[in-house]
């Protein structure tokens, strides 16, 4: 069960900018008349994106209100998901894989390099608001584990070594390749894949017949 | 081995290009419209045949679980909801379908949906899956903008639309009442059954969720035909299926194969073998964290299925093969797993919300040998007091890692603890 406390620190008055609206009016038509509640976790999702990451109270019960719910409602739904941030986040928000499959390929070194370099310990913010780090539970990227989430992407197949100079390099502004470190093909087996080498041609003869081959679609 | 010719995810490592063009070429929505004229009635008829399971864990017959969805509605929408909730540590085979083959999906996401009889369709995937939702709503709009779904679908008369719908982060959401809870704006609390979701489901109306995999392959099984996909794996384990393989092996990976396939053949031909050589092999857990670890002894034989894995105590779950070699502390592997389940306990259901922490803090101390001998008994004792004592199965989960490692491991975790008594007297 995700432990949550309501942030301490101060907060401003929240309200969705025009964008943000447009974004919350395509997210709430895809659910039916009468039931935009379903649009809950987007909103507070958006939310959160312009809140620099994490949510407010305020944050929440403007999503409450948009939305026309209690605000007890959206506030259960924001302490419930381990993806609200409750307490203020670094810019690069490092999440750490530590479960069974990640352990077993050395995630404790990962958050273990995170912590030195940063010199902060899980969840605290590095002085100058860029960095922060938590453990979290499976990512599902465990052929290429260890990996890390930092904000909305993976970065996987991972050394403590990797790790310090992503770090480095996300502080000097540079872009990181996301995905695997050392250019393995998506979960392919490192060298490149031993199967689907080349993406075999259709059969057409396996199809059934064209029901009315003129819309074959 | 399953030849390239016979798999159904071609583009399963993305070499190719993930959107309609390149699907098309694949062979998606290669005249969809036919595989509608079909009818309803055929379809599941056939998906039956084809003894299709779904591949989400559970193993439930595919078609019969269509069947339970009502044919006269009246007036009610009912949905497809596809759960593409993957959490299960171990598994990362339907991330492979959300970015790499989309299309596929989808396409299986309309068949399956005019199958039950459905009116729409929502995707609901894990929020932590970012680049692979963002996959999925691209394809989406590009088969909206094709006809290939939306109204008159692919030119069937039929309209049905489909929905993506990002989640925010909880293991439990990929069971499924919990999941449509969590569809609905909620906490994701599993709800009690029945109502079964095909009579009283999304906004209660009849719903039939399917795991990505699931709903991905159907499309091809009609295509090719029932006898192309019996051809593969024992009876009542047929078809293909995406095996996850971490851990300590050579080389991690994905791949489709065929369903029971030998765990060594898997690890060795696919894996690069365990690290150190088959020898250095402690333990595999077969089917993703839920299910218990099987020894060294076992895996040299057993075959990668639902039954003969239910045979040896343990289960296929989602097919994602851990594996462990001699370096590992198997306790301490087990004990993460606890804390994971501890972690991810809705807290709902008072024996999974207490018993989940408490195991994991005795586990804490089997890990060092901090502990009675006749604390293993009162652990197991607490494991099968959880188990089948929850609304849902994640307290079943829970408790069947700590059973698997005690039922197989248990000379381990007393000798941690004799040695640790040892060591407290000598140093008296």
């Amino acid at each position: 069960m995700k432990i949550t406390s309501y942030p301490e620190a101060k907060s401003e008055g929240f309200s969705f900018t025009p964008e943000n609206l447009e974004r919350a009016r395509t997210i709430c038509a895809r659910y039916p008349e009468g039931k935009q509640a379903s649009a809950t976790i987007a909103l507070l999702d958006l939310a959160q994106r312009q809140n620099g990451g994490w949510l407010s109270v305020p944050a929440i019960e403007y999503v409450a209100e948009y939305l026309d719910v209690a605000p007890i409602r959206v506030h259960e739904v924001a302490s419930f998901y381990t993806m609200f941030n409750l307490q203020p986040v670094g810019k690069y928000f490092i999440q750490v894989c530590r479960t069974t499959p990640c352990w077993l390929r050395g995630s404790d070194g990962i958050t273990a390099a995170c912590k030195k370099k940063l010199g902060v310990g899980l969840r605290q913010v590095t002085e100058d608001g860029l960095f922060s780090v938590i453990e979290v539970e499976c990512l599902g990227a465990c052929a290429n584990a260890p990996m890390v989430q930092i904000n909305d992407y993976y970065y996987e197949d991972l050394t403590p070594e990797r790790m310090a100079e992503i770090i480095d390099a996300l502080r000097a502004g540079e872009e990181v390749k996301v995905g695997s470190q050392t250019g393995r093909l998506a979960s392919a087996p490192e060298g490149g894949p031993q199967t689907l080498k080349k993406v075999p041609p259709r059969d057409p003869a396996a199809a059934p017949a064209p029901a009315d081959p003129g819309e074959a679609d | 081995m399953l030849q390239d010719k016979d798999r159904i995810f071609t583009n399963l490592y993305g070499q190719d290009d993930w959107s309609l063009a390149g699907a098309r070429r694949r062979g998606v929505w290669d005249n969809t419209k036919a595989l509608l004229e079909l009818g309803r009635d055929s379809i599941v008829e056939q998906i039956k045949e084809s003894g299709l399971r779904g591949r989400g864990g559970a193993g439930f017959p595919t078609g019969l679980k269509w069947s339970f969805m009502p044919k006269d509605r009246g007036d009610r929408p009912a949905y497809l909801v596809v759960n593409a909730d993957e959490s299960e540590p171990g598994s990362c085979k339907d991330r492979e379908i959300l970015r790499n083959d989309p299309h596929r999906l989808l396409e299986g996401c309309l068949v399956a949906g005019f199958a039950m009889g459905a009116t729409a369709c929502y995707i609901y995937i894990r929020g932590e899956y970012f680049h692979e939702s963002s996959q999925i709503q691209k394809a989406i709009d590009e088969a909206y903008d094709a006809g290939l779904i939306g109204k008159n679908a692919c030119n069937s008369g039929y309209d049905y639309d489909i929905y993506l719908h990002r989640g925010a982060g909880a293991y439990i959401c990929g069971e499924e009442t919990a999941l449509l809870e969590s569809l609905e704006g909620k906490k994701g609390q599993p709800r009690l059954k029945p109502p079964f979701p095909a009579a009283c489901g999304l906004y209660g109306c009849p719903t039939t969720i399917n795991n990505v995999e699931t709903i991905a392959v159907t499309p091809e099984i009609l295509r090719r035909g029932v006898s192309w996909w019996t051809g593969f794996g024992r009876a009542n384990n047929t078809g293909t299926k995406i095996f996850s393989i971490s851990g300590h092996v050579n080389k991690p990976l994905n791949v489709e194969e065929e369903m029971s396939i030998p765990l060594k053949d898997l690890i060795e031909r696919h894996a690069g073998g365990v690290i150190g050589g088959w020898d250095n092999l402690l333990a595999v857990i077969p089917g993703g964290s839920s299910v218990p670890c099987l020894p060294a002894g076992t895996c040299s034989d057993i075959l990668m299925d639902f039954d003969s894995l239910r045979e040896a105590q343990s289960g296929l779950g989602t097919a994602a093969v851990i594996v462990m070699d001699k370096s590992t502390d198997i306790v301490d592997a087990i004990c993460r797993l606890s804390h994971f389940y501890m972690h991810e306990s809705c807290g709902q259901c008072t024996p999974c919300r207490e018993g989940t922490g408490w195991m994991y803090r005795v586990m804490t101390r089997l890990v060092k040998g901090e502990a009675e001998i006749e604390e293993i008994d009162t652990l197991l004792d607490v494991t099968y007091q959880v188990e089948g004592h929850t609304i849902c199965a994640l307290g079943d989960a829970a408790a069947w890692p700590i059973q698997g490692l005690l039922r197989h491991f248990r000379p381990e975790v007393e000798r941690r603890i004799l040695e640790r008594k040892k060591s407290m007297a000598a140093a008296e």
